[in-house]
Formats: C-alpha cells, sequence, structure tokens
C-alpha cells in the first residue's frame, strides 16, 4: 500500500457501458475514486447508481469499457475477487450472518487458526482479539462475542465495515447504508467514514439523502439515464444545481418559493382528513396533512423521503408514536387497517403484487373483498351479487377481462392496479389514499387512472395521490405537500410546475 | 416475511392444456371433467376400489343384518370417518399455510377426558341391570369437546399472536399434548362400561354407522359456512396473500386462531368417535401419527400445502382413499411386517398420477416419439 497519499487516484473506469436485455443501464461513464475521499454518486431512480456499484464491484462485468486499479487493468470476476483486490462493499441491506458473533462475522472464513498437529483449530482468543481491535479503529466498544442478531442495525453496519477493513480494504462501497440508521446512528457512521478517509481510504457513497450527503461527501458524481452528467467538488454544487442535474431540466434561477401553508378556506371547517404532527421515529418526522373533500393532494418528494412512510401511518399500517388525526373534525385514534376502513378511509399499496392483490383469487374475488371485509363474515355477498358488483367496477374503470372467474394474476399490471381501484371504490370510501397508483403500468393505463382520480375527486372524494413521477402528481394535485428526508418541507399549489417542487425539495431545510 | 402468493406461477394452467390437447379431445365433457379438481382424487378411490374387488369377489356385498347394513363398504366408511373429520379441520388450517400436527395428541386428550369422566359401572337398581356414569354423557362429550377446542386456541394463539410458525407451535402440544393425556388418565388405559357411549362409534343410525353421520354432519355445517358465509373467501385470501388480506380489512388474525380452534374441536370429534370404538381411553396410542395421515388426507385431496384454495370434499375424498388402501393391503395379504412400506409405495404412485407436473412430463416423453409419417415438430 505504497501509493496511499492522499488524492492519489485509486480506482478508475472509463467508458463503462452495460445493458440488460436491450435496455441500456450505463452508457460511457467514467468514474474516479481518489484515496481519502468520500465520493457521493447521485441519481434518480434508474439514473445507473446501482449498476455503477454492481460492475465496480464485480457483481456483473461491463459490456465496453475498462477498469483500473492503482493503474492496472482488472477484471473482478464476482464480488469476492472484487474484495480480494482490495475493493469491498456494503451493501443495503447487511449481509452478514445474525447467528454468529461479531468476531466469527468479522472473520467469516478467514479465522485464525493455531496449533502445530491441530492446523484445524481456531484461535478464539486472538480472533476475539483482533475483532476487538479492529472495532477499536471505528471507535466502536462492544462485547464481540454477542451475537450479531443482538446488535443494532447500526452496529451491524459497523460490523459489515470492520469486516471490510479485515481485507485491507483500499475501497469501500457503501450502498444506502444510512436507509435504516435514526439520527445519532447516522451521525456515528458519518464519523467512522470521516475517519477511514483520513486514514487514506476511498468511498464511494449512494444515498437518497441530500442533506447526509452534503454532511459527508467531498466529490460528486451525478449520473441521468445511464450517463455521466458530471463530476463535481461538492461546494461547487448547490443543491438546486444538483437537483438540475439529477433531473435534467432548467430550473429558473429565481428563489426557490418559500414553503407555505394555505389557510383553510372558511367554508370547510371540518376537512375530510386533518393531521397533526403525525410522525413516527425512524420513519416520519411529525407532519401535517390536510385532505378536503373534493380535492387531489399530492406528494412531492424523492425516493425514501417518506411519502410512503405517509401513507402507511394515515392508514394505520404502521402505528404513529406522535401526533392526531382529524377526521371530519372528529379525532379518532387509529390502531389497525380495519380501524381505518371503518373510517372509510381506503388505500393501494405501493407494491400491487405484495399487498394489493391476491394472486390465485379471481377478478371478481379480489375486487369484492374489502367490501366484504367490512361487512363482516355473515353479511356474504353470493357469488352473483359479487359479479353483480364486479361488473360495474369492471366497465366504469375499463378493465380489461374476459372472465370474472379468471385469477387475477393473469390480467396485465394495469389491469390489476384498476382492480386494486375498484375493490376500494366498492367500499364507498371517503378518503382515498393512492401510493403509487401508476407504477409498473404503460402509459395509457396511466392516464386512465389519473383521469379516474380526478372524476372521483370531482366526485367528492379526498385523494391523497403518492407517485414517484413529478409531472403526475404536478398534473392531477390541487395541493402539493412536497417531503423531503422524511420530513415535511412545505406545502405548493396546484398550478405549480414540476421545478418548483424540485426548487422546494432542494431549498427546504 | 413469507413470500408474496401472487408471484408463485400458476402450473396447472398448463398442465391442463396439455390435458386438452392429448387424447381426451375428442370428449370435449371428458376434458373438462378431467380438468376438475376432484377428477384425480376420485379416478385414485375408483382404482383402489376395483383392486380390492379383484382381491375379494364380496367386495361389493352389503349385508343387511339385524337391522343394519354389512360389509366391506360400510366397513370403510365406519373407519375413514374419525380421519375425514380430523383431514377437514386440518384442511381449513392447511388453507391459511398453517398446519397443526397436534390433532393425534388433542383426539387423544379429549378421549381420556370423556373416558374419565363417564367412568361407568353397571349396576343393579330394583332388579334391573343399568348403566351408571360418573357424570351425564351429555357433560362429558361437551367437556371432552371444550377441552379439544381450548387445545385448539392454545395453537391458534401461538401461531396468531405470538408469531410462530405453525409446525412448531403445535408441535408443542403434540408433545406434551401425549403427556396431558397420560395425566388425564393417570398412565392407565381407562376401560369404559356405559354403553350409551358406544353409540358414538359402534352405533347405527338408519342402518349405517353412527359415525358416518358424525363425519358427514361435520362435512355439511363446514361447507355450508364456507359458501354461505365469506369466511371460505377470507380463509382462501389470507392463504395466498397475508399482506393483501390485513390491507384490504380482513380480521386475519382472529380467523387464523378461529381456524386452529375448529381444528382442535374436530380432534376433539375425533377422539369421541375412537375412544368410543374401541371402549377405552389410551393416553399413548390414541390417534398415534393420526395427523400424518389427516395431512395426507388433505393432499391427496387436492389442497396445496403452499395454502390458498381448498377443498373439503378433497379431503373427505382423501380420507376415503388412505382407508381403502388400509383396507386393501389388509384383505389382499400383505404380511402385516412390510404393510407400512406396501402402503408408503402406493402413496407415493399416487400423489405422482396426481400431479399435473408429472402427467405433463409423461405426456412430453411418450410424445417425443414422434409416429411414423407424422410430421416432426
Amino acid at each position: 500500500m505504497a501509493d496511499a497519499s492522499i488524492g492519489s487516484v485509486i480506482l478508475e473506469a472509463r467508458g463503462l457501458t452495460r445493458a440488460f436485455t436491450g435496455v441500456v443501464a450505463l452508457r460511457d461513464v467514467d468514474f474516479t475514486l481518489r484515496a481519502g475521499e468520500v465520493h457521493a454518486v447521485m441519481g434518480q431512480n434508474g439514473a445507473g447508481k446501482s449498476t455503477l456499484i454492481k460492475v465496480l464491484t464485480g457483481v456483473f462485468p461491463p459490456d465496453r469499457g475498462e477498469l483500473r486499479l492503482h493503474g492496472a487493468p482488472i477484471a473482478p470476476s464476482s464480488p469476492a475477487a472484487a474484495q480480494h483486490l482490495g475493493i469491498s462493499t456494503v451493501y443495503q441491506e447487511v449481509n452478514l450472518c445474525p447467528n454468529l458473533s461479531v468476531a466469527e462475522n468479522i472473520f467469516a472464513g478467514r479465522y485464525p487458526r493455531r496449533g502445530a498437529a491441530g492446523l484445524w483449530r481456531i484461535d478464539w482468543p486472538r480472533l476475539n482479539a483482533d475483532a476487538r481491535a479492529l472495532l477499536a479503529r471505528l471507535q466502536l466498544n462492544i462485547d464481540v462475542t454477542r451475537l450479531l442478531s443482538s446488535c443494532s442495525v447500526a452496529v451491524q453496519q459497523m460490523v459489515a465495515i470492520a469486516r471490510a477493513l479485515s481485507v485491507q480494504a483500499r475501497v469501500l462501497v457503501l450502498d444506502e447504508p444510512t436507509s435504516s440508521l435514526d439520527e445519532s446512528e447516522v451521525q456515528q457512521l458519518f464519523g467512522v467514514m470521516r475517519r477511514l478517509r483520513d486514514d487514506g481510504m476511498a468511498i464511494l457513497f449512494v444515498t437518497h439523502f441530500l442533506d447526509q450527503m452534503y454532511a459527508v461527501s467531498d466529490r460528486i458524481t451525478v449520473l441521468r439515464n445511464g450517463e455521466r452528467v458530471g463530476e463535481f467538488l461538492k461546494d461547487d454544487l448547490p443543491p438546486a444545481a444538483l437537483i438540475r442535474a439529477m433531473v435534467g431540466r432548467e430550473l429558473s434561477a429565481a428563489v426557490a418559493r418559500q414553503a407555505h401553508a394555505p389557510a383553510a378556506p372558511a367554508h370547510d371547517a371540518h376537512p375530510a382528513l386533518q393531521a397533526t404532527g403525525l410522525g413516527r421515529r425512524g420513519l416520519l418526522q411529525p407532519t401535517d396533512v390536510m385532505l378536503r373533500r373534493g380535492e387531489v393532494v399530492g406528494v412531492g418528494g424523492l425516493l425514501g423521503s417518506g411519502r410512503t412512510e405517509l401513507a402507511r401511518l394515515l392508514f394505520a399500517l404502521e402505528r404513529s408514536d406522535s401526533g392526531e388525526v382529524k377526521l371530519a373534525g372528529e379525532a379518532v385514534h387509529l390502531t389497525t387497517p380495519v380501524q381505518a376502513i371503518r373510517h372509510r378511509l381506503a388505500m393501494c399499496p405501493e407494491d400491487r403484487k405484495v399487498e394489493g392483490i391476491v394472486g390465485e383469487l379471481s377478478v371478481r374475488e379480489n375486487l369484492v373483498l374489502a367490501l366484504q371485509a367490512r361487512l363482516g363474515v355473515r353479511r356474504f355477498l353470493r357469488p352473483g351479487k359479487q359479479a353483480e358488483i364486479a361488473r360495474r367496477f369492471v366497465q366504469s374503470l375499463g378493465i380489461q377481462v374476459a372472465d370474472l372467474d379468471a385469477p387475477i394474476a393473469r390480467l396485465s399490471g394495469g389491469n390489476q392496479q384498476k382492480a386494486v381501484l375498484g375493490r376500494w371504490l366498492a367500499t364507498d370510501p371517503k378518503i382515498l389514499i393512492l401510493d403509487e397508483p401508476t407504477r409498473g403500468i404503460d402509459v395509457a393505463a396511466k392516464q386512465e387512472v389519473m383521469n379516474e382520480i380526478l372524476q372521483l375527486a370531482r366526485a367528492g372524494l379526498a385523494v391523497l395521490f403518492i407517485s414517484s413521477e413529478m409531472d403526475e402528481v404536478v398534473r392531477v394535485s390541487d395541493r402539493i405537500v412536497v417531503l423531503r428526508d422524511r420530513r415535511k418541507v412545505g406545502e405548493l399549489p396546484g398550478d405549480t410546475s414540476e421545478h418548483e417542487v424540485f426548487q422546494l425539495i432542494a431549498a427546504g431545510t | 416475511m413469507r413470500p408474496p402468493r401472487s408471484l408463485r406461477s400458476l402450473p396447472p394452467e398448463g398442465a391442463h392444456a396439455a390435458d386438452r390437447q392429448s387424447g381426451i379431445r375428442a370428449w370435449p365433457w371428458l376434458s373438462r371433467l378431467a380438468e376438475h379438481r376432484l377428477f384425480w382424487p376420485t379416478c385414485t378411490l375408483v382404482l383402489l376400489l376395483a383392486l380390492n374387488a379383484t382381491f375379494n369377489a364380496g367386495f361389493w356385498q352389503l349385508q343387511w343384518r339385524d337391522g343394519h347394513l354389512y360389509g366391506s363398504l360400510i366397513d370403510i366408511l365406519n373407519r375413514a370417518a374419525p380421519l375425514a373429520v380430523v383431514a377437514l379441520g386440518m384442511t381449513l388450517v392447511i388453507a391459511t399455510r398453517g398446519i397443526d400436527i397436534s390433532v393425534g395428541a388433542v383426539v387423544a386428550i379429549a378421549g381420556a377426558t370423556a373416558a374419565l369422566l363417564i367412568g361407568g359401572t353397571l349396576v343393579l337398581k330394583g332388579g334391573q341391570q343399568t348403566y351408571v356414569s360418573r357424570t351425564p354423557m351429555a357433560v362429558a362429550i361437551v367437556a371432552a369437546l371444550a377441552v379439544a377446542a381450548l387445545c385448539g386456541l392454545w395453537n391458534g394463539l401461538l401461531v396468531a399472536r405470538v408469531g410462530m410458525q405453525p409446525i412448531i407451535a403445535t408441535l408443542i402440544l403434540m408433545v406434551a399434548g401425549r403427556g396431558i393425556a397420560q395425566l388425564i388418565t393417570n398412565g392407565q388405559i381407562i376401560t369404559v362400561y356405559y354403553a350409551p357411549y358406544f353409540t358414538i362409534g359402534n352405533g347405527f343410525l338408519l342402518g349405517l354407522p353412527f359415525a358416518v353421520f358424525i363425519a358427514a354432519a361435520v362435512w355439511v355445517v363446514l361447507h355450508l359456512l364456507m359458501t354461505r358465509t365469506a369466511l371460505g373467501l377470507f380463509i382462501q385470501a389470507i392463504g395466498i396473500n397475508p399482506a393483501a388480506a390485513r390491507l384490504a380489512g380482513l380480521p386475519e388474525r382472529l380467523i387464523t386462531v378461529c381456524v386452529y380452534v375448529f381444528c382442535g374441536f374436530a380432534a376433539g370429534v375425533a377422539g369421541l368417535i375412537v375412544s368410543s370404538n374401541v371402549k377405552s381411553a389410551d393416553g399413548n396410542n390414541a390417534g398415534l401419527l393420526l395427523e400424518l395421515d389427516a395431512i395426507l388426507a388433505v393432499t391427496l385431496g387436492g389442497t396445496l400445502l403452499t395454502g390458498g384454495r381448498f377443498s373439503l370434499a378433497g379431503s373427505v375424498l382423501g380420507a376415503l382413499i388412505i382407508q381403502t388402501l388400509t383396507s386393501t393391503i389388509y384383505s389382499i395379504g400383505v404380511p402385516p411386517e412390510i404393510n407400512l412400506v406396501v402402503k408408503a409405495a402406493v402413496v407415493f404412485v399416487v400423489m405422482l398420477l396426481q400431479s399435473a407436473e408429472f402427467r405433463a412430463s409423461v405426456r412430453a416423453w411418450v410424445q417425443r416419439r414422434p409416429l411414423p409419417g407424422a410430421p416432426v415438430r
């Protein structure tokens, strides 16, 4: 490790290109990582961040382009090979063995042995002492014989980093390490990152949290649609410019619009839903949201900004630990979805396949499921009545289905999504929470779903609309609640433009 | 978290398509019949009955003696009754992605409870012989069923409230239950001397064994509950995608608990039949390995162990298949020391035959050799 001098280039990628079944995920990307820096890779979903990391760490080879480590070309064929070369990765989900001790995890596969005759005997005292020494470098003083599963996620992260250090890593790749950490744990991690950086380690850091990125990074590479937008020093790229680079649209140079709370109009003293300071530690900071009848409220924010968390807290899928919710002026305390449904709330979940459809049940059964749940076990809708209800929503939502008794899993994504929407409309809800109702469906179906949402609002529903497509949010919303880093940073009127939303996200403090 | 069921492929589709392509295309009604989920279990049962008849000329004969029907078929029905009742309870548990391996022990507990409470002696009362029970028979039966349902409640709470894996949760009672039964019987085999109690397992009604009526009643009640209330829909939804079911507002935990309670109750009913049939309660051996036969019956009936869609009729057919198989093995004179091996082999073949994937691959293998003159695909 003679070339550990701060600032010298350690890892260099030139012209990396990688396509998956015809879709180019990475196009001609250059990337340079220097010793003693924390280098952030930023970009929206699908910008190519994870593909870049996976190419760098040997998960798959690039189609074109070359990698150089200390100037010598390398072609790691697997993460293990990359690790052998000194490129260690700590993944988003900690990939350690929860049923082994901390020390065992750090040295898994490389236990120190002892004894002339017994080469196979593990030198436990040395193992534990080495582990303790490594963790001390991270200023972590814990019992290394503890089971990993008994440690907090933050400690598990540290153990993963210690494992990376123990293999003499020169390059450390941290893919979203902070997503499951709370504020103080994040600070602890950043302390470790800074110390390692000062020791000459090159750190590649990926996060969705802008303020965290600014807190710890020295240099930023921005990707967009698989291409490199540029490499910047942190101080040369203020948040507004960063978001412009990530989103790719020219934002007006005007000062970011100040967050403002719209004055509640006098004619609606009791909005359909009013949440005050609703939040839960680790999920969402206390947030105010108000939904009026006949109104679509959009939620603007990047991935990980707390959009889904807000929806789940409102629907009582997660219990809140702060704030209160008023429905039509009446304070309620919802602890289960069943209660939320009884108060005429409805929610289309983010992941249609995991929490939406019941795949092997028929379209008919899927459409009546929520209504039947509200009616209870005894007031059973006979199959004839079910078909009648199902036919009504198949027609009004334009669900393309030949046979109401066919399993819903055989429908296209867009039709499944409409069926999940129809399931809730059948319960005649007053408040509709839609988490990514347009995800994974084709353009025409997206348009239909959005038209449907507007019509529902016109019919008097209060709608909360969440989408990662900002243009959709801007198009259907009467008001937009803007979230960033699990916090509400402001509210914008419905006639806002996309970049005003992005500006507020960038300016939000 | 368990993986979402919706991500699972739906293999029977392709298999059914293959059924349609093969020779039975000529008879559309037959092809539709072959697609019915009970087609293969029924075939298996018919095949086993036919096999029996070839080895035993008197197999189909029914005799009317003393106002009762007698014959091999009646025997099979009678002996299959407790298994069918347990299998019906097990079907619902399996439909919710669970499993209950404690039913054998619950059979022993229920039998022991009933036998202990009834006891019974023959006394002379006014020159007449009368049976006297320790407690009224109705009380004893209700108590036994209540204890069994309580066992089910314990299982259900462990699964739905504590969040244990069903096989582990019910393993506890499977092991401990035998001990509890022994405690009740004080380690002895309790013999019942109370004739009215024997009706349950040995009596006749309208010429048919009484136990058959009990099994039929459980089946009918359950069938009505599943088709006339939303329970069937809810249980399937929970079995296929519990996360979606919870989000749609189903009382997921409550239903899961109820299903285990019912399974325990069904095992209690079986316990009454068994103890009445042998006129005693043996904490050690009553219902031994019954859980495995019950799971096998459910599987033979076409309900997948992964939960979701279920068939009550299929499970009853499965119970009949198992009992017929057992009778066949005895009647064709398989030496007792190897009859378990024979049974296992037959079950293996039956399972293969009932697997749509296996049939499809056999068909593919047969069709790979083109007929002379046929165009090569």
